[in-house]
């Protein structure tokens, strides 16, 4: 065992010395000469693809005159990353694909509390209420369906619709998803928690399929396997990059902007407390919010921006003031654990 | 030492909860029904696996089943693909192919590799003499083959088998892609759902128990191992003839290579031609493929050397100190490797500052959750030759070091090459480990496939599948060729 840990520790040393000089990732230079002519480096740690906003962040770069190292990986492996990298990280930007994972670590005590001039950018409601993070784009949840087997979804209003009987075995859901879980958290804010359960006890009764994520649930019912499914808007847009308009079978439906079913989920971003450039990574925070980086997610990624007055017509979406929000905290992590319980308990998870 | 890393972290996150909390995660009427799954899942995959993988090595390597030389080398390739992909390829092709039935299928297809290249290295290290004696005595050529041959593959075998059962155990991205819902769910629910890292580190300690019992299970399985004393002097043995069974052979062997290669590849190809993300970036491309051939070659060189001590010392002596060791390896062998990831981001930020999210401490990632692939290949061999043969050595006046280096290694050389090709097959396409200790702004081939399959790209994916397993082809070439294990160099000396 000894020789084990010599010859691995050699290795590593040797490869210490020779191997990586290129991709240093701590930044060094302190906050209080900000205003130095060398551009000081933010490291952000991206639970959102790159494909998504890897442009965006180059043009974030330009702007800013900040230079920009992305880490890009899962939403929750990274927080769950950051969480035990402490006070050590080399991360200075938090930038999540959903509300909960910075919400777990602004419970932590992980994130700063960012300038009230860029929480008050957004919309009211789309910024943590301790300013701790702020929302960069939205996504409503929508029912997708198969014009073939279920037709009359064009004209659904409430998610109750699912319910019927003759939908049992033909819907399809991400039970382990993040943007599921906020849907049941706002099932309990507008139905009470009785209400929520008596639905999610007939939902489990029309034995719902399970899918490992909105892509494939919207795969199901793009190829027939099921009948509805319930997603986030914008996976429909991607499927349409993807394959083409017209090879695209799957309809979706917005409902009625009072119905839990309509919920409006965020991605967001926070700076870390642990970041020795905060002035740069707020910077980088606020540029996010800015109307050239929400014209971009309303152009690009088919999201809502959180910001008045940026409109798109690239893609044909319901006004984001025709959805509002069932009114509920989405970073709150109380609430998602009796969300969890709940599910638990009726047996969807 | 390394390998309890893992441990270490489980246990310090999950001291965190109380004892009540503790047993309320463990005694979830859930956590029971799934963990029976998982194994009723595992033990499947393994059985189907060691049939397929024995199957198709004594098949290559002793029969005069036509085709064996291109054989021999194709059948290792599907460690290459990853199984969320492969998982990926079948569903969207068969959506039938899904729940127990169709997770077995598919992970057998990508697991089988594991057993047949240990046992692969072990036909081809076994000497001809042992059988013909069998045949002298009475019996025919498949009977001695029976007799002789099949249980000085068991240690093989059996201990392939087991790193199948730990993959199978371990998996989550493949199970939950072709919607079998198993116990590493609830594993990354914790992380994905709650965030909260403490009843991921108490399950993660239930798996830990799990694999200690597999493992001992397999300690007792192999009990019975065969050395030879001949091993230095062997010849190649008589390739038996298939007969009438030719057919079937050639068709067994070709629809095993069929489902596990054709059918993904087949599936790759189609995205990537109907698919509109498609096109080839080769600026993106070459860049990950070299630093997947860099990451994933270090990790095996690496994981070989910490490997041959082990292995050594696990083959030649029984005492505590052996066993502890070993069992220590395994430990940690069916965690997640989420779980394996965040305990070497914990350990490694703290304790090794330096390296962190740069080169060797990836590369030590991957020693931690391949060694004991490297150590199972190792030790089968070392066991098969005699400690005689040593013996003799040191009492012709040899010291320890030289008797290692220049008797038991060489003897054991296609094993070590098989076990350093099993790292760098499953080091190549590794995923979640990678994505946390990557160096910031470095992609491999697998990362990027994960970014375009993310957003339902698939066309632009498939260029870095296929580049996978394209790349796996030349070191499984080369580490055959070089460790014997395809056994040509036998074959010609044999021949001449």
């Amino acid at each position: 065992m000894r020789k084990t840990s010599t010859a691995t520790a050699f290795l590593a040393g040797s490869l210490l010395l020779s191997a990586c000089g290129s991709s240093a990732t701590e930044s060094s230079t302190s906050t209080t000469d900000a205003t130095a002519a060398a551009p000081q480096t933010v490291t952000i740690y991206s639970g959102r693809n790159e494909a998504l906003v890897g442009p965006l962040l180059s043009q974030v770069e330009s702007a800013t005159g900040t230079k920009i190292d992305v880490r890009y990986g899962d939403s929750s492996a990274l927080a769950a990353q950051l969480l035990e990298e402490g006070d050590r990280s080399p991360a200075d930007v938090f930038f999540s694909q959903d509300a909960g994972a910075l919400g777990a670590l602004a419970k932590a005590g992980r994130l700063s509390t960012l300038d009230s001039s860029t929480t008050g950018a957004v919309l009211k409601g789309y910024a943590d209420a301790n300013g701790s993070w702020v929302a960069t784009s939205a996504r409503a949840r929508v029912v997708a369906y198969d014009p073939a087997s279920a037709p009359e979804a064009e004209t659904f209003t409430s998610i109750d619709a699912i319910l019927d009987p003759k939908y049992k075995g033909k819907i399809g859901f991400a039970p382990t998803n993040a943007s599921f879980h906020s849907f049941v958290t706002a099932l309990r804010v507008t139905k009470g928690e009785a209400g929520a359960k008596d639905w999610l006890t007939k939902f489990k009764a029309n034995s719902p399929q399970a899918y490992e994520k909105n892509g494939a649930v919207l795969a199901a019912v793009d190829s027939g396997e099921v009948s509805l499914g319930l997603i986030n808007h914008y996976y429909w847009h991607e499927l349409v990059a993807e394959k083409g308009a017209d090879a695209v079978n799957a309809k979706i439906r917005f409902l009625n902007a009072d119905d839990p079913g309509a919920l409006i989920n965020v991605a967001g971003v926070g700076v870390l407390k642990s970041s020795d450039t905060q002035d740069a990574a707020a910077k980088v925070v606020a540029y996010l919010t800015s109307k050239p980086s929400q014209q971009y997610f309303a152009d690009e990624t088919a999201e809502y921006p959180v910001v008045a007055g940026v409109t798109t017509d690239k893609h044909d979406l319901p006004d984001l003031a025709s959805l509002t929000s069932a009114g509920i905290d989405l970073g709150q992590l109380d609430s998602l654990e009796a969300t969890l319980g709940m599910l638990d308990e009726v047996g969807l998870t | 030492m390394l390998a309890l890393i893992p441990l270490v972290y489980l246990v310090i996150r999950a001291s965190e909860a109380g004892g009540g909390q503790i047993m309320a995660i463990l005694l979830r009427e859930r956590t029971f029904a799934l963990i029976g799954r998982s194994l009723a899942f595992a033990m499947t995959v393994t059985a189907a696996s060691v049939v397929t993988g024995v199957g198709l090595a004594v098949l290559v390597a002793r029969t005069d089943l036509p085709g064996r030389r291109l054989l021999a080398a194709l059948a290792p390739l599907p460690l290459a693909v990853p199984s969320y992909v492969a998982a990926f390829a079948w569903i969207s092709w068969l959506p039938g192919v899904s729940g127990f039935r169709g997770a077995v299928l598919v992970l057998t297809l990508c697991c089988y590799p594991f057993v047949y290249l240990p046992v692969l290295a072990v036909l081809r290290q076994s000497d001809g003499g042992a059988e013909e004696v069998a045949r002298t005595l009475g019996r025919g050529p498949w009977s001695a083959l029976r007799a002789v041959t099949l249980p000085r593959v068991i240690p093989a075998a059996s201990a392939g088998g087991l790193l199948v059962a730990l993959y199978a155990l371990s998996d989550f991205g493949a199970v939950s892609i072709l919607r079998y819902d198993v116990f590493t769910r609830v594993i990354h629910t914790s992380y994905s759902a709650s965030f909260d890292r403490t009843p991921a580190a108490v399950l993660g300690l239930l798996l830990v128990l799990i694999t200690v019992c597999f493992a001992a299970g397999e300690r007792l399985a192999r009990r019975r191992e065969v050395a030879s004393v001949a091993a230095g002097s062997a010849r190649p043995p008589a390739r038996l003839p298939l007969g009438r069974n030719r057919i079937a052979a050639v068709l067994a062997t070709y629809s095993v290579l069929t489902l596990a290669l054709v059918v993904p590849g087949a599936s790759l190809l189609f995205w990537f031609v109907t698919g509109l993300s498609g096109g080839l970036e080769w600026d993106r491309l070459l860049p990950a493929l070299g630093a997947t051939t860099w990451f994933a070659g270090l990790g095996a060189v690496a994981a070989t050397l910490a490997a041959i001590p082990v292995g050594v010392l696990a083959a030649r002596h029984r005492g505590r100190l052996a066993t502890g060791v070993e069992q220590a390896i395994w430990a940690a062998h069916a965690l997640p490797g989420l779980v394996v990831g965040l305990a070497i981001v914990f350990l490694g930020i703290r304790m090794l500052p330096g390296i962190y999210q740069r080169t060797p401490l990836l590369v030590l990632a991957y020693v931690v959750l391949f060694l004991p692939a490297a150590v199972a290949s190792v030790r089968a061999s070392v066991a098969l030759s005699s400690p005689r043969i040593e013996e003799v050595a040191r009492s012709l006046g040899a010291r320890p070091g030289a008797v290692l280096r220049r008797v038991t290694l060489p003897l054991a050389a296609p094993g070590i090459g098989a076990g350093a090709a099993l790292v760098l097959l499953t080091a190549m396409k590794e995923l979640p480990a990678t994505l946390l200790l990557r160096p910031t702004g470095s992609d491999t081939l697998a990362t990027r496939l994960w970014s375009h399959t993310g957003v339902g790209a698939y066309a632009a994916a498939a260029p870095y599948a296929i580049l996978l397993v394209v790349l796996a082809v030349l070191p499984t070439f080369a580490l055959m060729r070089l460790t014997g294990a395809w056994g040509e160099a036998a074959e010609q000396e044999a021949r001449s």
